[in-house]
């Protein structure tokens, strides 16, 4: 069990020094997911090839053919992101048992890259949701309390890191799907700048929100896996034209002359104040550090929810169109017509959320109603990207809470939707600036559930971002801290 | 004038034309698959044209040079910032339940092609150009209800050219749809074949009262893939109208189909009824920037157009309008042509063997003009020798005609078979006499004023010399020599 407990990095070490094997690493990893899986519902399947790739990648790393900070390493990946080798059902009743016809760029990256991908992720139905209990297959549970949620929509990500399923996961981040989980869990996760990580493979929720990026004990590990999955991707028009990430040289503990924004508009009505104190405590840790912490209003983002949730839904009811049905995933089994079974197939596939969100993405788009919506909201969207352009003018990162609560107890979000999409006021603006943040570990509340913190930065200010979040690592033990697991 | 079942001499008539265009691009508008037409269903496909869960498309440059190119040739002037947007419905030979295609900023815009429709040369003003992805292709099993879906079309590049509503007839609808037609191939963006499905029109079609401004009530009816197709339903469609106006009925705007083997129309959904696509931006495709430079490049591509040949021929060849239309009307036959003059330099006389028995054997062996099973070497050596008068018009008739089936050389072929025309005035001579000494009551007939008899006596000599006698100076010999 030990071993499971390492960074990526230090596993590396040990594998690289022939202190183990992967082999060994995987064996010990399947064996750790079988019992703890039934507790915390983190993977939905797991990979059967995961020892054959294991001996591949070990005589690899002996023949000195894979030498990547990745080799070796068991991670797991977020369900929407498409696999040969294991389904991807995204979390819904209409992919069940869809084996995707090939692998999404992100995962031939990493399996380049020598990482052995141990299965797929559980996540809230098409990542649609806050706190992974939309899933299909059941709500992915809370290492720190079981009786908890992980959060959403990338809660099997966090939980497989978090409940040593893994070394490090992909999810995907829409509008908080990464960082919000990432909080819930104490786990430190990574939303790149929209274009930097290519979606080929990333079954879609909102296209131009939808981003994939690393969750990781830690911003080392996390830096390392966004570095092997970032870069321009050729079959990703919206792919930047740049090679891939390099945080080697800002792995640095200084942050002289570093400026820190901190919104108060934030840290005013509606947010727990134990997260309010720790976001204050945590500016104190980052002054000391070097950095300049200053208060400030940013404009706009008040009208970012309701923004964020028309685009995405009117995004996703044209996405999620082609679940018809007809040539992949739910079929009915009784339809009478064409019409009946388009309805057949989709009532009894989707779950209430997904329906939901298409209808009201339908609605949006309608002839007579999209310019009082779909318009207005992009051009909300425009506004906050100028909000934050304004502000990082000003400062080389805001610093912000993750969610304005810790993660709540399971069935309690569904019961209040409305607060539960307001709960994302915090990492929806960041999606639809298309700028990058990193989400870290800044403490725990009276009943010992993590509190999260997240840096957002300018387009491509990830290796800025990267390096605050490892400064601060360096002197703070949040991340460190462990769950104490029911089985070990 | 054509008859018609209803009185038109009240109405005008107005006529818009939508038509797609499918691209001879290589490969498909947002992948890598094939577009070749005819193969195995389901074999030119991939994760990206089937709709697969997370595939996104990337798009094909070519497609977008073309679109330029089709502008330019049709007068548009080129939207410089466009982008796709998703036309969203649902239906099985549409994998992702939306089309990419352009609403809010097509590629091309405002634009125009000339007509000939019978009453002289026309404008019609071109509303816009887009580009978009076709469908797959639905084949429907009558006995046992079965519906089996080809995916294989699934992403080959349309053009929509969506015209002003500019025809008053059918006719000035299939000269519209030919001139795009001819204007498109000789770009090489498209074959234009209608009975492939390369070329499919959804016509527009009102009528008001003679005279007046205000456009009547329109109905659309869609995928017509024949001339033969578009000009009944147009004629049946405005029967239709005029019909509902003269009982005193409303023409209902709506979506119509036509059903050519029982040659009648009939509703497939109303205005009520209509789609709501939900048109939004491709979040999928980056908006694109076409360059000035880009488009001078694809400018400085485009070839002599039908219409500029077409004057061409008339001023330089001194061709009729009508062979000079006919002639432009394919590019491989204009070209085809070209080569032939250049060679021989009688662009009557090459005309002359094209237009006629070269578009029969072309019709007779189901070939198009890019297939000609001859050089225009060979055509040029023909023309030269009825030229030079060394063989008469029956027997370059029968060379031709050989030249077309066997592929032979003119030149050996005359001289082997000893077809050269027998205009030596001692031997022609000769023969007129015998042939009056052989035919008296002919003779007597003609001599009587029975001019027909002329004819009798000349075919006896062109008979005897299968064909190779100077008929002309026969005429004259037998002419003169009666005349004592």
């Amino acid at each position: 069990m030990s071993i499971l407990k390492l960074s990526v990095k230090e596993l590396r070490k040990k594998i690289t020094n022939k202190e183990i094997s992967v082999p060994e690493v995987v064996k010990a990893q399947l064996a750790h997911i079988e019992k703890t899986n039934p507790l915390y519902n983190a993977y939905h399947d797991i990979n059967k090839n995961a020892l054959l790739r294991a001996e591949t990648v070990q005589k690899e790393i002996e023949a000195g053919t894979l030498d990547s900070a990745f080799a070796g390493v068991p991670v797991a990946v977020k369900d929407n992101i498409c696999t040969t080798e294991m389904t991807t059902t995204c979390g819904s009743k209409m992919l069940t048992g869809f084996h995707s016809p090939y692998n999404a760029t992100v995962v031939k990256r990493l399996q380049k890259a020598g990482a052995v991908i141990m299965g797929k992720a559980n996540m809230d139905e098409f990542a649609m949701g806050s706190t992974s209990e939309t899933c299909y297959y059941g709500a992915v549970k809370n290492p720190w309390n079981p009786e908890h949620v992980s959060g959403g929509s990338s809660g099997g990500s966090a939980v497989a890191v978090a409940s040593y399923g893994a070394f490090a996961s992909l999810g995907s981040d829409t509008g908080g799907s990464i960082r919000q989980p990432a909080a819930y869990c104490n786990m430190t996760g990574v939303k790149p700048t929209y274009g930097s990580v290519s979606r080929f493979g990333l079954v879609a929720y909102g296209s131009s929100l939808d981003q994939i990026g690393p969750i990781a004990h830690n911003i080392e590990d996390a830096a390392a896996m966004l570095a092997i999955i970032s870069g321009y991707d050729d079959q990703d028009s919206t792919s930047l034209k740049q090679g891939p990430f390099d945080f080697n040289d800002c792995l640095k503990e200084d942050l002289e002359g570093k400026k820190i924004g901190i919104p108060m508009n934030y840290l005013g009505e509606g947010i727990d104040p134990e997260i309010k104190a720790a976001i204050y405590e945590a500016a104190k840790k980052l002054s000391e550090l070097g950095a300049e912490c200053e208060e400030f209003i940013l404009p706009m983002v008040d009208y970012a929810v309701p923004a964020y949730y028309i685009i995405a839904s009117a995004e996703a009811s044209s996405n999620l169109s082609r679940f018809d049905g007809i040539k992949y995933g739910y079929h009915p089994k009784k339809f009478t017509d064409l019409e009946d079974l388009y309805l057949t197939a989709r009532s009894e596939g989707f779950g209430m959320e997904v329906k939901r969100r298409i209808m009201l993405g339908t609605f949006a788009l309608s002839s007579g109603y999209y310019d009082a919506y779909y318009q207005k909201a992009l051009k909300v969207k425009a506004l906050i990207k100028q909000a934050f352009d304004g502000a990082f003018a000003k400062y080389d990162t805001i610093l912000s809470p993750v969610a304005p609560t810790v993660a709540p107890k399971l069935g309690e979000s569904l019961n209040n939707l409305l607060q539960m999409y307001l709960s994302d006021i915090y990492t929806v603006s960041v999606n639809l600036a298309g700028i990058p943040a990193v989400s870290l570990p800044c403490g725990f509340n009276k009943e010992n559930l993590p509190i999260g913190m997240q840096f957002l930065g300018q387009a491509l200010s990830e290796k800025t971002l990267v390096q605050l979040a490892y400064a601060y690592q360096s002197i703070t033990e949040h991340h460190h801290k462990k769950p104490q697991l029911e089985v070990l | 004038m054509a008859e018609y079942y209803s009185d038109r001499s009240k109405y005008d008539v107005v006529i818009g034309l939508e038509v797609h265009v499918e691209m001879s691009t290589k490969t498909k508008i947002f992948c890598g698959c094939s577009t070749a037409f005819g193969a195995e269903p389901n074999t030119q496909t991939c994760p990206v044209c089937t709709g697969m869960p997370g595939v996104l498309p990337v798009l094909n440059e070519q497609v977008v040079q073309n679109a330029i190119a089709a502008g330019l040739a049709t007068n548009c002037e080129i939207t410089q910032n466009c982008k796709f947007d998703r036309k969203n419905y649902f239906y099985p030979d549409l994998p992702k339940a939306f089309q990419t295609s352009q609403l809010y900023l097509p590629i091309c815009r405002n634009g125009w092609v000339e007509i000939n429709g019978g009453n002289g040369k026309k404008k019609v003003r071109i509303h816009q150009i887009h580009m978009e992805e076709d469908a797959g292709k639905l084949s429907h099993h009558d006995n046992t209800g079965e519906t089996f879906i080809d995916y294989n079309r699934c992403g080959v590049p349309l053009m929509e050219i969506v015209s002003e509503p500019d025809m008053t007839s059918a006719t000035e609808a299939c000269a519209y749809m030919e001139a795009l037609a001819a204007i498109m191939s000789y770009l090489g963006v498209s074959d234009c074949k209608l009975e492939e499905g390369s070329m499919r029109g959804d016509i527009n079609v009102s009528i008001k009262p003679k005279g007046s401004s205000v456009l009547g009530t329109r109905t659309e009816t869609k995928n017509l893939n024949s001339f033969k197709a578009i000009t009944r339903a147009i004629e049946w469609e405005i029967d239709r109208q005029i019909d509902l106006l003269e009982n005193g009925e409303k023409v209902v705007q709506e979506t119509r189909r036509w059903d050519d083997e029982k040659g009648i129309g009939y509703t497939m959904r109303s205005k009520e009824n209509a789609h709501d696509y939900r048109y939004f931006p491709e979040p999928d495709l980056a908006p694109m920037h076409i360059s000035d430079k880009w488009i001078a490049e694809v400018k400085a591509k485009i070839p002599e157009l039908p219409q500029q040949k077409q004057a061409r021929y008339l001023n330089e060849w001194q061709l009729s309008e009508y062979d000079a239309g006919m002639i432009v009307r394919s590019k491989a036959l204009a070209l085809f042509c070209e080569e032939t003059v250049a060679l021989c330099n009688e662009p009557k006389e090459v005309v002359n063997f094209l237009m006629g028995d070269g578009l029969r054997l072309l019709n007779e062996n189901g070939l198009d003009a890019k297939d000609m099973p001859f050089a225009p070497k060979q055509l040029s050596d023909l023309v030269s020798l009825v030229v030079k008068g060394s063989i008469n018009k029956t027997t370059a008739k029968a060379v031709f005609e050989k030249i077309f089936r066997e592929n032979i050389d003119p030149i050996e072929y005359v001289k082997a078979n000893n077809l050269e025309m027998v205009s030596d005035e001692e031997e022609l001579v000769q023969m007129v006499a015998d042939v009056i000494a052989a035919n008296p009551k002919s003779v007597a007939d003609y001599k009587g004023g029975k001019k027909a008899a002329l004819g009798f006596l000349v075919g006896q000599i062109m008979r005897a010399t299968k064909g190779r006698a100077n008929a002309a100076r026969v005429n004259e010999l037998i002419r003169e020599m009666l005349q004592d």
